[in-house]
């Protein structure tokens, strides 16, 4: 399968302190790749490298089957759009100028945007369902139509790679729950997509491939059945989690979930 | 496909009205042509109109020369440069206030007013020629920016955090040296010129102060006119600018430059006057919303009017010329509170 980005032998420090070395990776194209690991793990890091805001210390990222650090911003900004985790902004802006931030990679340094970058922007907004808030003021609406208004902005980047950090922290149950599907449908529509997570469920009910991330690097990269175990979550989180095997009556499908072994922890707390 | 005409329109309700547009474009140029007859020579506006339509229509002269005089030497000279202060000043607060994505920013935030004024001052201590201060005035300001810059460079980047706190240290080292000079001049001659030249005014200007502002006025406000769209991809953050494959520490240089041009020149033909920049982008804000495409020339035309109607005041109010510096701040800071009092600090 073709893949939207390769991470080939990766490392990276901040100053002395070393997050990854000889990290390998690809994000093949339709998939959702999930990143989950411990805080401090590297994930946010990895991602950052992955749109050239970060320069590794050694190895390379491919994106279309070139080096990104032979990229410029721009360049590297038509394939690859950017998720941030938090975000506020300072001045209230239309939600629809918000969206058409998105096409700044596509226009020059001295141009605004044209009706042709509007209309992919409304578009845009109408794929995530939220062209009704076109007029409103951004910093007036809720952090999960603020969420679907950024992935709407990405979308009007037109990027092949789509990269998400924590995207559904902040947000409640239903609407972590309507980011995660859209991901599915953006990734159904060919992109890459490559995630950062702390919920383990996340990457079993959405996620095609999960790379399961821990200090200095990769423990295991694969489908989310198979490289998410009581065994590797103890490994990598250092808790005893047990994995749950169910039935989704309406569904009629099985279903994997886990959830943490909560006497362990009350025992490694109280030790 | 009935439920979403908008889809084909490509427009946004934020496009601003032709109300405010005409508004924003006549009342400069209101303002402009009453200053022309505003002041302790009466001069009526019918003369003025006809003063001014002379040197282009074959009009017979019914007037005395000194009208002439007046207009031309004086008032016209006076109003040209107000405006070109008003404007430039608010045009760099307009896109520093984007730039540093805090709306408490105003265009001295990189040492330039303080660097100029220590410029200013030295000047006058040395030799006080007019020409000497200006030029002097202008260099400081410049060189007090480099050496923000160079302070908060760190890592090839210019994080905002580091640019404002290098700029903090600047204006307290020169607004020392500024102190400095001020200690050692002459109490009866020299310490007087500084102090007024500090506290700001357009009182001495001439027609070659309008032509030496120009070049450094035009420049600075085209280039920021070009890359204003991108100031909003910027005040959404570096990380986040530079995601969305803005080239942040080139356009950040663009502004710094432009800015500085504008702010420099200022500061050089009128000396300091605070409040302008600061305030004028926030009533744009209120007139045309935050978008820097509108808010941009917006602050040109609100800045224009603002300063040449503060300085109308400032040489008719009382028989002797209040210093414009003063009055900007003594009307603007009470205005500036009760528009906060009205956003609520809401910013729109």
């Amino acid at each position: 399968m073709e893949a939207g980005v390769i991470v080939k032998n990766a490392s990276f420090a901040y100053g002395d302190k070393d997050i990854f070395h000889g990290l390998n990776l690809e994000a093949p194209k339709g998939e959702v790749l999930c990143l989950l690991g411990p805080n401090g793990c590297g994930k946010t890091t990895l991602l950052l490298c992955l749109n050239g805001t970060l320069k590794l210390k050694g190895g390379e990222v491919r994106l279309a089957g070139r080096d990104i650090s032979s990229m410029d911003a721009t360049e590297i900004a038509r394939k690859v759009g950017f998720v941030f985790q938090e975000h506020s902004a300072p001045f209230p802006y239309p939600v629809m100028d918000v969206v058409c931030m998105g096409r700044a990679p596509h226009l020059s340094m001295f141009s605004a945007p044209s009706k042709k970058d509007r209309r992919i922007a409304e578009e845009a907004l109408e794929k995530v369902g939220m062209l009704h808030l076109k007029d409103k003021p951004y910093t007036k609406i809720s952090g999960g139509e603020r969420q679907l208004v950024l992935i709407a902005r990405t979308i009007a980047q037109q990027p092949e790679v789509i990269l998400l950090d924590e995207p559904t922290s902040h947000l409640d149950f239903k609407n972590q729950t309507l980011i995660l599907r859209m991901i599915n449908r953006l990734a159904r529509q060919g992109l890459s997509i490559m995630m950062s997570s702390h919920l383990p469920n996340h990457a079993l009910q959405f996620s095609s491939k999960v790379a399961l991330m821990r200090g200095g690097g990769i423990l295991a990269v694969g489908s989310p059945d198979d490289v998410i175990s009581e065994g590797s979550l103890k490994e990598v989180y250092g808790i005893d989690v047990r994995i749950l095997i169910g039935r989704d009556e309406t569904g009629g499908r099985r279903v994997r979930f886990c959830m943490p072994a909560i006497e362990s922890v009350d025992a490694a707390a109280s030790r | 496909m009935v439920a979403r005409p908008s889809l084909v329109s490509g427009k946004s309700r934020t496009d601003v009205s032709k109300k405010k547009l005409i508004l924003l474009i006549l009342l400069p140029i209101a303002l402009f042509l009453i200053s022309l007859f505003l002041g302790r020579y009466p001069i009526s506006p019918w003369t003025v109109i006809q003063v001014l339509a002379s040197k282009i229509l074959p009009i017979r002269h019914s007037w005395p020369d000194t009208v002439e005089t007046v207009i031309f030497q004086i008032r016209l000279p006076r109003a040209l440069l107000a405006m070109c202060v008003g404007a430039g000043l608010s045009i760099s607060g307009a896109a520093y206030q984007g730039m540093f994505v805090n709306p408490l920013v105003s265009p001295d935030i990189l040492g330039v007013s303080a660097a100029a004024g220590f410029g200013a001052a030295l000047a006058i201590l040395l030799c006080g020629n007019l020409a000497a201060i200006q030029v002097s005035a202008f260099a400081f300001g410049i060189l007090g920016v480099i050496l923000t810059y160079l302070i908060s460079r760190v890592y090839k980047t210019t994080p905002i955090l580091m640019l404002v706190l290098s700029g903090v240290v600047v204006s307290a080292f020169f607004g020392a040296l500024i102190s400095v000079t001020k200690f050692v001049a002459d109490p009866y001659q020299k310490l007087p010129a500084i102090t007024f030249w500090l506290m700001g005014s357009l009182a001495t200007a001439s027609l070659k102060d309008v032509l030496m502002v120009l070049p450094s006025f035009l420049l600075g406000t085209v280039g920021l006119m070009l890359v204003r769209w991108r100031i909003n991809v910027l005040s959404m953050g570096d990380e986040e600018a530079r995601s969305l494959g803005v080239n942040t520490e080139r356009l950040k240089a663009i502004i710094i430059v432009c800015a500085t041009l504008l702010t420099a020149a200022a500061v050089c033909a009128s000396g300091i006057i605070g409040w302008v920049g600061l305030i004028i982008p926030h009533i744009g804000r209120m007139l045309v919303g935050p978008d820097h495409k509108w808010l941009l020339p917006a602050s040109v035309a609100l800045g224009a009017a603002y300063l040449l109607f503060m300085d109308d005041l400032a040489r008719t109010v009382t028989s002797a010329e209040i210093p414009l510096g003063i009055l900007t701040a003594i009307i603007g800071a009470p205005f500036f509170a009760y528009l906060l009092r009205r956003s609520k600090g809401g910013w729109t």
